[in-house]
């Protein structure tokens, strides 16, 4: 069984639906590229950098989906505080490899 | 077990497991199609309940408040666990740190450009942390997103390779102590609701008048607010930690 609701919220500022489809559909492509690339990457620091990227997509991905609380989630733990963390640590341990 | 018989076993194993994804995906609700009813509830009640316009902070300082008490928690132990395992080592060698921090650790090698773009950032990473943090009641925001780019600053200013100067402004020890009184500001409102004989996290300030102002929302922007501390102080501390090992692991064996 399921009851219909209103979806999405429109105003004077909405964009036509039929371009937020276009929209929501390339960023799902763009983000799912980026997660094979990130993936497939296999030197370290490359990817934590990759990693950074696939993480700004995904936050403009849920701004898309407008969730606007997510977005910014995303952008500042995906998108930056990750990659810091990742990259920190490869330093330390490349020092002690050396 | 030869690779033959070692792709059957997976082949098996994977039409099993797409089998039950496919089967799980069948019963999802369509795409764009919440099932409800929370969601529509509290977009119809949450202003006027709580007059904070912001109505994902709503829901968790106020609604789900005490999952997100256990959410800050986590972020406060995960930082105190990194602090204890990493601290140790310091102490072993605190003495070529100094040496360190005298060098600088990484003006030798940052190039200017990187230097000065870091530093510019500063300045707008400290003022949108401090406005996310303090509009958590208006806008989609909140302490955790405005603690984290608060954090980011003091990243900036190492990258700016200033290793003393983000010491200076952000001693472990002070640090400590603003992360713990972040964290257990949160719990304190809750209890402080205990005390005026409400439930537990009760929104017990005045909600204001105008649904929407930085003033309104009651205990909803306090509680923001002291997430926004505990979050900047627990990832600075992440950060110090690692960078502090950093320098040791190099100073140590370079």
């Amino acid at each position: 069984m399921l009851t219909s609701y209103p979806v999405a919220v429109t105003s004077p500022y909405s964009a036509p639906s039929s371009l937020m489809d276009v929209l929501q559909v390339l960023i799902l492509v763009l983000v799912a590229a980026a997660a094979t690339g990130v993936v497939l990457i296999r030197v370290p620091v490359r990817q934590a950098i990759a990693l950074s990227a696939y993480g700004l997509l995904l936050a403009l991905m849920f701004l898309a989906f407008q969730a606007p609380d997510v977005t910014l989630s995303e952008l500042t733990v995906g998108a930056v505080a990750l990659p810091i963390l990742l990259l920190l640590t490869l330093a330390k341990v490349r020092k002690r490899e050396k | 077990m030869t690779p033959g018989q070692r792709r059957w076993l997976f082949f098996a194993g994977l039409a099993g497991v797409l089998a039950f994804y496919l089967w799980g995906m069948k019963g999802l609700p369509g795409f764009g199609h919440y099932p409800g009813p929370y969601g529509f509830i509290l977009n119809r009640i949450a202003v006027g309940q709580t007059n904070a316009t912001g109505v994902v902070s709503a829901v968790n300082f106020e609604y789900r408040g005490f999952d997100t008490v256990g959410e800050e928690f986590i972020l406060f132990i995960a930082a105190t666990g990194v602090a204890t395992v990493l601290r140790r080592l310091r102490d072993e060698r605190a003495e070529s740190v100094a040496d360190d921090e005298v060098a600088g650790p990484a003006s030798a090698r940052t190039s200017d450009a990187v230097r000065l773009a870091a530093l510019l950032f500063v300045g707008p990473a400290v003022l949108m942390g401090w406005y996310l943090g303090s509009h958590a009641q208006t806008s989609p925001s909140g302490g955790f997103q405005g603690g984290v780019v608060l954090a980011t600053a003091f990243v900036m200013i190492y990258l700016a390779g200033q290793f003393l100067v983000f010491r200076r402004i952000s001693p472990v020890e002070l640090i400590d102590v603003v992360g713990a009184v972040g964290a257990a500001g949160f719990a304190a409102v809750g209890i402080t609701a205990v005390f005026l004989g409400l439930p537990y996290l009760a929104n017990f300030l005045p909600l204001g008048t105008v649904p929407g102002a930085v003033s309104s929302s009651g205990t909803i922007a306090l509680i923001s607010f002291f997430v926004g501390v505990e979050v900047a102080a627990a990832f600075i501390l992440i950060i110090g930690e690692l960078l502090e090992q950093t320098l040791i692991v190099r100073q140590g064996e370079g």
